[in-house]
């Protein structure tokens, strides 16, 4: 861990980008784990029966693995900075195919940085079939 | 249509939550995250921290109990099957970690109509044991207007 972590940051650098597959299994690991036990996130005959494709990810889902590819990042390079805030606008549904998944791609990126409270900005762009699902998707972390 | 006066309702606090280490693995594990201070206690305490550390998203699990007050408020008028989630927000004093005992305590910030839909913003203020501010969980939640043919005035692009 360097002390001096948060003074070589720089706006506009990429420092994660993550490419991930989300099964119909990782939707129901996140529901047991987060609680929310929607059915559109598991019955494909329940989401058909509200107007939707099939079976949707959880946007809480999305916001969590791509809060990951932050806050993975943020261990490694300063372990003991923590989030101060994360935010995300739920955009665009994510289907999940019941064979092939869905794959997201996920890019972190320092979008702001404010040297007198120590905080940098993360903003993070989410990706499905080539279009942004989440909007205004960022993540503040504060470092000593 | 949800209730407008429903703004400014705050809700009585929840049975404290008590955050478990296993349970932050399991969301960890379940967000896709492999960062140590997530799962090996030695590791978050290294950092500085006391225990494992929750990730960020972690508190929807705490927030959910304050929802489910809305939900249940027949006063409020939110029909759970038209609810879509428009924003979430997280903002921390502190990051949870395992050991916290977590209360929440619901506040509806808005209600605003926009084209048939309802747009509710729910903060959910949550507290540690020793009653010090750790995180408040904002949600927009978008209730969908009526059918159009019970709704005088359908949404454009409705249908």
């Amino acid at each position: 861990m360097s002390t001096n972590a948060f003074d070589s940051l720089e706006a506009g650098t990429v420092v994660a980008e993550r490419e991930l597959t989300l099964t119909r299994d990782n939707l129901v690991r996140y529901a047991g784990a987060s609680g929310d036990f929607n059915p559109i996130h598991y019955r494909d005959d329940v989401a058909q029966s509200v107007g939707l494709p099939g079976v949707l990810a959880h946007g809480m889902l999305t916001m969590g693995v791509a809060g990951s590819v932050a806050t993975d990042w943020l261990a490694e390079f300063d372990q003991a900075a923590w989030v101060q805030d994360y935010q995300s606008r739920f955009t665009r549904p994510v289907p999940v195919d019941a064979a092939e998944g869905a794959v997201l791609t996920i890019t972190a990126t320092v979008g702001k940085l404010d040297p007198e409270a120590r905080t940098a900005r993360i903003d993070l762009r989410v990706t499905f079939n080539g279009a942004t699902v989440l909007g205004k998707s960022q993540l503040v972390a504060a470092f000593a | 249509m949800v209730n407008p006066d429903i703004q400014g309702r705050e809700y009585p606090p929840t049975t404290p939550y008590l955050v478990g280490r296993e349970k932050v693995r399991e969301f960890a594990r379940a967000v896709a995250s492999a960062s140590p201070i997530h799962l090996d206690p030695a590791a978050a305490q290294a950092a500085g921290f006391a225990d494992v550390v929750a990730p960020p998203t972690f508190a929807v699990v705490v927030q959910e109990a304050t929802l489910a007050q809305l939900l249940a408020d027949e006063d409020a008028g939110v029909d759970f099957t038209r609810v879509v989630h428009g924003d979430q927000r997280f903002s921390y004093t502190r990051p949870i970690v395992a050991g916290d005992e977590l209360t929440a305590t619901l506040t509806i910030a808005a209600v605003k109509q926009l084209g048939g839909h309802s747009m509710v913003t729910a903060s959910s203020a949550i507290t540690d044991a020793a009653g010090a501010h750790v995180v408040t969980a904002i949600s927009t939640l978008v209730v969908r207007g009526a059918e159009p043919e019970e709704s005088a005035e359908p949404a454009a692009g409705e249908k």
